[in-house]
């Protein structure tokens, strides 16, 4: 596969992996968080961590978009679905979140609710046109890589008069859930989650440009290297990164830079402006309330707003007792140190929701790390101021 | 079937009929679709019988039984559909313990509306699988149901076969030592599928492997006396079937990434959509568990046949009490490969 083994090479592999255990200063620990869900993955998957000097870690960050969203969404996203005149239409991860009641969009629909699985927002529209007399409703989820699409699927919607389409809007922002975790008392006061630098999402950045993440490098003097999924860039970005920490510089670099520029890509910026605005507020699950951290439909766009055609109650919901997904969405906690994980919470029953996602932290540690499991248990991060 | 009276003066219209309800009824009306496009097709002796069950003789020895229930969607794919599929799904089942298989019963359930044109396909595919692997379809049954309640065509086949004394092939004789084999690329029925999935469709070369493996299982046999497991990887492809096996064996894997073949259309295909072409279904492979003595020979033999052409060494069996599979990845670390989690494409089987 031209474009992609390239980016997989045993060779290079090695040779990276010589490199950083050159340039790692075996008299310190160096943490690096992968903000996305997409660079655990390729961590786990490819194996990356064994290609690592011991000294170098990775800590999980919250970027995967079905881990995040709270329990009182998914509940509002059932209630959607289970009214008779719906379909709801989602990404395939969403139908196993579990919600209130031991729910999940997957077990809705075995009791009756149209929930369908869709591939894009076309699929979705597609569903519209050929059922005028139903509602169409999106439950739309994503960083802003996803975002566009839903600004584009509400704009044809709007031109094609499909009056009975709505989209109920979960889309989140990486810059906000980076500087939230950053200003978090465990990372600032506590120290209990010590990060050294950030690799930085790459398909959110093909969208925004790697130019938002400069303000916090700055003002957190914390490195972030914009990274592409392939394993050999996730070893790249973490070689560049390691630089940056002995150099005791805090930039932000472009690894992806086949993809990423500084100003990202304007046309989709401008579809979402036109489209969406910021939300004052919104629940993350780990993060809790995080100011300005979601996009809402805008009124021009109000008729195709779920949450404006339906009633859509704010919903305070627990997790799972037991289930640490928040503290493990924030770096505080590893997989392992949960009591549920590979005892009741497996990826054929999650009770929460980083084990469903391929790119939750959880769902990896279990489906291609397990082996690693007892030492993982032992593995304290250092602070290191 | 040439004695048969003609009993019903106008024809099974195949071309533009439909069935309905009357087809499943135990009327004149089912069986003349019996005898018009069931029997017409499929005919042999023992099904020519026309009895509700075939009768035989048997050999004294070991049989083996096994059953299994098709519900593909769709009904027809790039290189097979449901009929072909049934005929060799049950083959294979019945071939993985080393068995040469006599016969098959086929059970179709049937939904009101379903184009008498696409049943005939259908059972015409079937026939023509069951005589190329010279394996005849000797008894059957058709049920009707209402329209909404099926999904076009189901079909159940059980089929026998007996066992050569000696042969003793089971899940559970993996060995710490043993050798890993594949009789081909993986993922190409899943893809297969996938490519024509009405919600997906994206256009590719690729075709489902669906095939009778009895002939090759029989090859193998004759060259190995003690094959210790072979299994086809079908739903939850080859990761998923490995780990039935290590579970039932008590042991652990180690597999080699670099040696597992991929057809690169498929592995293409996985990588747009996200998925692992080791939990990707295949309808024509094997996988094989022999002594590291007996796995160059497998290999010669496995590579002579059509269906085996691909055959590759793919790890080994080691010693682990937690019964882990694991990978070497191409790029060099370790891996889990679990069973599969969930459901990763409904309704390829």
């Amino acid at each position: 596969m031209k474009y992609v083994e390239e980016f997989r090479a045993r060779g290079l592999a090695r040779k990276l992996s010589a490199a950083i255990a050159g340039e790692a200063d075996s008299d310190r620990q160096y943490n690096i968080m992968e903000f996305c869900g997409g660079h655990t993955h390729a961590i786990f998957r490819y194996g990356v961590q064994d290609l690592m000097p011991d000294n170098v870690k990775f800590v999980h960050g919250p970027g995967c978009p079905v881990c995040v969203l709270p329990i009182g969404r998914i509940d509002n996203a059932i209630a959607l679905a289970e009214q008779r005149e719906v379909i709801l239409c989602t990404y395939g991860d969403m139908l196993r979140v579990p919600a209130s009641g031991r729910k999940s969009l997957l077990k809705a629909k075995a009791t009756g609710a149209d929930v369908r699985m869709v591939y894009s927002t076309r699929d979705a529209l597609k569903i519209a046109r050929d059922h005028p007399d139903r509602e169409v409703v999106f439950f739309a989820i994503g960083f802003e890589t996803t975002t566009p699409p839903t600004a584009v699927a509400i704009r044809q919607a709007q031109s094609e008069g499909l009056e009975k389409f709505s989209v109920f809007c979960n889309h989140v922002l990486t810059p906000a859930a980076i500087q939230n975790i950053l200003e978090s008392p465990e990372v600032r006061e506590i120290g209990s989650v010590c990060i050294d630098g950030f690799l930085g999402p790459s398909h959110v950045s093909s969208i925004i440009g790697s130019q938002p993440y400069e303000f916090f490098a700055e003002e957190f003097q914390k490195p972030v290297v914009i990274a592409g999924f392939e394993p050999l860039d996730v070893m790249q970005s973490a070689l560049m990164l390691i630089r940056q920490i002995n150099e005791g510089r805090h930039e932000v670099e472009n690894e992806y830079t086949r993809v990423v520029t500084r100003e990202g890509n304007r046309k989709a910026q401008q579809l979402v402006a036109d489209v969406f605005e910021l939300r004052r507020a919104f629940e993350w699950r780990g993060l809790g309330l995080v100011p300005y951290s979601a996009l809402q439909i805008k009124s021009a766009y109000a008729d195709f707003d779920a949450e404006r055609r339906f009633d859509v109650p704010e919903i305070k919901a627990s997790d799972v007792k037991g289930c640490e997904c928040p503290s493990i969405l924030r770096g505080v906690k590893k997989p392992t140190d949960c009591k549920l994980f590979g005892t009741v919470c497996t990826p054929e029953n999650p009770m929460g929701s980083c084990m469903v996602s391929s790119e939750g932290a959880c769902a990896a540690y279990w489906s291609y790390g397990r082996m690693r499991a007892p030492e993982v248990v032992e593995v304290k991060v250092e602070s290191v101021a | 079937m040439s004695a048969v009276i003609k009993r019903f003066p106008v024809r099974l219209d195949t071309r533009r009929g439909a069935v309905d309800m009357t087809h499943g009824s135990g009327g004149r009306a089912m069986a003349q679709l019996i005898e018009e496009l069931f029997v017409k097709h499929l005919d042999n002796e023992l099904l020519g019988q026309g009895n509700d069950q075939a009768l035989f003789p048997v050999d004294a020895g070991r049989m083996v039984m096994s059953t299994d229930g098709h519900v593909i969607s769709p009904l027809f794919f790039p290189g097979g559909d449901i009929g072909a599929l049934a005929v060799h799904g049950t083959i294979n089942d019945v071939a993985m313990s080393g068995a040469k298989p006599l016969y098959l019963s086929a059970a179709f359930i049937l939904e009101e509306g379903l184009p008498l044109a696409d049943l005939e396909r259908v059972v015409v595919s079937m026939a023509e699988a069951a005589a190329s692997a010279d394996v005849p379809v000797v008894t059957g049954d058709t049920k009707v149901v209402e329209r909404g309640k099926g999904d076009g065509i189901f079909i159940t086949t059980t089929g026998i076969g007996v066992v050569s004394e000696g042969v003793n092939i089971s899940g559970n004789r993996a060995q710490p030592g043993d050798a890993i084999l594949v009789s081909g690329t993986i993922g190409d029925h899943g893809v297969a599928i996938m490519s024509s999935r009405e919600n997906l469709e994206f256009e590719t070369s690729i075709e489902s492997d669906s095939a009778a493996l009895h002939t090759l299982v029989a090859d193998m046999v004759n060259a190995v006396g003690d094959i210790h497991c072979l299994r086809d990887p079908t739903r939850g492809g080859l990761a998923t079937t490995l780990n039935e096996l290590a579970h039932q064996s008590g042991v652990g894997m180690k597999l080699n990434e670099d040696a597992i073949p991929v057809n690169p259309a498929v592995m293409a295909a996985c990588e747009l959509l996200g998925l692992d072409p080791l939990y990707v279904a295949n309808e024509g492979k094997l996988i094989c568990i022999c002594s590291p003595d007996d796995a160059n020979s497998l290999l010669d033999v496995m590579r002579a046949h059509p269906h085996g052409r691909n055959a590759a060494r793919i790890g080994e069996v080691g010693e682990d009490a937690h019964g882990f599979v694991q990978m070497e990845t191409s790029f060099g670390g370790q891996r889990v490969i679990d069973w599969l989690a969930g459901e990763q494409l409904p309704r390829i089987c």
